[in-house]
């Protein structure tokens, strides 16, 4: 919220903190880094997430995967609708948040809406991507025979830096509404917005660990998050001034052989879900 | 089928023993009549040239390796071997096919290609399943009712979306990759090569393909059909050879894709081969899948099961259901029934057609066979193996059960590629999940039950790409195929397996 006091009332400034596991715990190292607005006022002192946050982040994602994986998809559907929901009511909240943060007016109402109607956009797919994607096949044999997409599992995300509110649900609502679960690093630029979603999440019955959110830094955590043994799949929002990034994601992932995805834009689409789903074949024989 | 008793012929007539009073011990008491299938139509060149822009050419290094009969260890043909110099005329002419002819050319005629492909393999059906039972010693039963037919049908099914690409991906517009590098495995040579070059080619890219250095011959075949069926040079091209060239092939400049069948270490390390590249990459790898067997399963069924599970193909099969998971009530009876139908096998010359269990690829996956099964004997598990008698010459592994294993156990966690089964029981149908998916593998897997509602909820939490539910081991052209975790990453098979092949 603003911090602007338009009367003698003192304002209540907010702490900015992680999101692990349904809770908002500070960074278990204690570190954070001044954020800084363009007229040098301090905005926040940001949580400044370590390794162990993220090893955090990944066993509650793992934990949560167990029941989000197997929610119906009008289930998650519903839910994402309702991220959408507390969003709309929080309109103000996160324009102002981006407006601080360096956002002109204008471009920061548009980023929001934007936003609210991504995720009204992917709630609407929870229960139609299976039905493109999914095919009966019609074998040879006396068997019946289908495929269909699963979630892959717990998915590391490199959210974009900019645009900072609408990269984070870009990138997130794809994964989450396949069933999987997210561990997430926001903009470090411009962490508040990722920061504050969390407690749109928290409103909106998602169910804890299914995302996870942690500010910090990239060059500190990428490799973390992309050779983590209990990861399955990991996005990497490209940066034009961070063009090692790929490489070091893809070489981090070889050792367990996570699915990679790199974004060069934050496109949203259907296929998008693709990427975060393996397709399962079952086989049944016919017959008396 | 006739059989005979201590080398006296029964004269076909119905035998009559006492099942599980006197199990049926072939090899000691009782022996099929052989009956051979001749292999006189079928030639095989003494030498084979690489196959590069349409033509068999020499190799730059003039270098030939054997390639033998691992039934009998004689040798069948001299197959040359590829350097980086012959990788790359390959590699030059796939390009050279795919800018000026292949890419310009529309998706009906490409897919007539493939059609006349297909048609062909299947006049010359006989002689691929001889070539391909003789140089990798799988059973000639399973050669021409399996290999060949299959690998057929997978042109001709991919042979029909050439022109109807725009269908397979709603909403986009596909294009093909550009020239697609693809090494497959020595444990279904032909059908692993149709998997890869007949999606390639039906989605407009051009292939230089590398075969295994143990079972080179159907592929060459396979040459020779292209040249029959008039397909333009270069559309794909065969390099023969060992691991460098195929790891020259993959690491090439000019090749856009890679597609590779094999083991999950050879596979990372293409994957490593690959970094900081744009190449696209597919990786159909290893497995250890699990078959479940349910006490509400009909339990003569699902021991048939499991015999073609892990005993077909030798048990050379990514897919084999190698880690046997028996609900505990039913336990007893399962392995009892199971011993008893493995002594049935028949182990033996891969070109007679009794023949259940043929010979082991090579000296090299006999001898890592060997190790397992000694490895699993000192990590504390009980070894029964069927009394057959193996052959003196070639490579050769009885059918092998391991029970009494922990899931640590070597045998239990690392993929053999052998036909040796591990045993572990289970209690709860949640145990059972939980053991199944207990490896980094996700390729397969197997479920028996007559419960239906049981069978969704099972195949649903198994974390692998195929489950076959009171049936195993079936492949289709229609069906996807793939793996989840370190199995591997895209599928091959049915409308999924365009995808590896385009960009939008």
């Amino acid at each position: 919220m603003s911090r602007q006091e338009n009367s003698d009332r003192l304002g209540v400034l907010k702490t900015y903190k992680l999101y692990i596991d349904g809770k908002f715990p500070r960074t278990e190292s204690g570190r954070y880094f001044k954020l800084k607005a363009a007229d040098g006022k301090i905005l926040a002192n940001v949580c400044q997430g370590s390794r162990k946050d993220v090893r955090d982040a990944v066993t509650a994602a793992r934990t949560a995967f167990a029941k989000w994986s197997r929610q119906t998809a009008y289930l998650r559907g519903q839910i994402l609708y309702r991220v959408a929901e507390m969003l709309e009511g929080r309109r103000l909240q996160f324009t102002e948040e981006l407006v601080e943060q360096g956002v002109t007016r204008d471009k920061a109402i548009a980023e929001v809406s934007e936003s609210i109607d991504t995720l009204v956009y992917y709630a609407g797919w929870s229960d139609k991507y299976p039905q493109i994607f999914s095919a009966v096949n019609p074998v040879a044999s006396s068997h019946f025979n289908f495929s269909m997409p699963e979630p892959t599992g717990v998915v590391c995300v490199l959210a974009p830096e900019l645009p900072s509110l609408l990269g984070l649900v870009r990138a997130i609502a794809p994964v989450i509404i396949g069933g999987n679960t997210a561990v997430v690093l926001v903009s470090s630029k411009q962490p508040l917005s990722g920061i504050t979603f969390g407690e749109v999440l928290h409103t909106s019955d998602l169910p804890s660990g299914v995302v996870n959110l942690v500010s910090g830094f990239r060059d500190e955590l990428i490799k973390t998050m992309a050779s983590h043994m209990d990861v399955n799949a990991i996005l990497l929002c490209a940066e034009k001034d961070r063009v090692g990034d790929s490489v070091v994601v893809q070489e981090q992932a070889i050792e367990n052989l996570k699915r990679v995805s790199v974004w060069k834009d934050i496109e949203a689409n259907p296929y998008r879900i693709m990427e975060f789903q393996e397709i399962k074949t079952t086989w049944h024989p016919v017959g008396a | 089928m006739a059989l005979k008793k201590k080398k006296t012929l029964s004269g076909g007539s119905v035998l009559k023993v006492k099942a599980s009073v006197a199990p049926l011990n072939f090899g000691t008491q009782w022996q099929y009549v052989e009956a051979l299938e001749g292999s006189d139509h079928v030639k095989i060149e003494p030498k084979y040239g690489l196959f590069i822009d349409g033509k068999f050419v020499e190799p730059h290094s003039k270098k030939y390796f054997d390639t033998i009969n691992p039934a009998n260890e004689k040798v069948l043909s001299k197959i040359a071997e590829a350097d980086a110099h012959d990788v790359n005329l390959a590699v030059e002419a796939a390009r050279r096919s795919y800018d000026n002819v292949w890419s310009k050319m529309s998706g009906k005629e490409r897919g007539k290609y493939l059609f006349r492909i297909a048609r062909i393999m299947q006049e010359r059906a006989r002689e691929l399943a001889v070539v391909e039972t003789l140089d990798g010693g799988k059973p000639i039963r399973e050669s021409k009712s399996v290999d060949i037919p299959l690998a057929a049908a997978h042109f001709f099914y991919y042979a029909g979306w050439a022109d109807k690409l725009e269908y397979a991906f709603s909403g986009r517009s596909p294009r093909p990759l550009g020239v697609a590098a693809q090494v497959i495995p020595w444990n279904f040579p032909l059908l692993m090569a149709a998997w890869k070059i007949a999606p390639a080619l039906a989605t407009g890219n051009t292939v230089v393909l590398k075969p295994a250095e143990t079972t080179p011959l159907t592929a060459l075949k396979l040459a020779e059909i292209f040249q029959e069926a008039d397909l333009p040079p270069g559309v794909v091209n065969i390099i023969t050879g060992f691991g460098a060239t195929g790891a020259e092939l993959v690491s090439h400049k000019g090749v856009n894709k890679v597609a590779f069948t094999g083991s999950t270490e050879v596979g990372k390390k293409i994957n490593r081969a690959i970094l900081g590249t744009d190449k696209r990459i597919t990786l159909e790898l290893g497995g250890k899948s699990a078959h479940l067997i349910f006490e509400d399963a009909s339990i003569d069924q699902a021991v048939e099961g499991i015999v073609n599970g892990i005993f077909f193909n030798q048990g050379h099969v990514c897919c084999a259901g190698s880690r046997l998971l028996v609900q505990e009530s039913v336990e007893k009876i399962v392995l009892r029934k199971l011993f008893d139908r493995m002594q049935t096998l028949a182990v033996g010359d891969p070109m007679d057609k009794n023949t259940d269990i043929g010979a082991i690829n090579s000296h090299e996956q006999m001898k890592k066979i060997e190790g397992y099964i000694a490895s699993g004997k000192t990590e504390g598990a009980k070894l029964f193996q069927t009394s057959c008698r193996l052959p003196s010459k070639g490579f050769w592994a009885k059918p092998t059960v391991l029970s009494e294993v922990a899931q640590s156990f070597r045998v239990v966690q690392e993929e053999i590629f052998g036909p040796v089964l591990t045993v572990q029981s289970f209690r709860t149908v949640e145990e059972g999940i939980e053991k199944a998916n207990n490896t980094p593998y996700g390729l397969a897997g197997g479920v028996w039950t007559d419960k239906g509602s049981k069978i969704f909820s099972v195949s649903s939490h198994l974390r692998a790409g195929v489950v076959w539910a009171n049936t195993y081991n079936k492949f289709d052209p229609t069906s996807p195929f793939g793996g989840y975790k370190e199995s591997g990453m895209g599928r091959e098979g049915g409308i999924s397996g365009l995808l590896p092949y385009v960009q939008f």
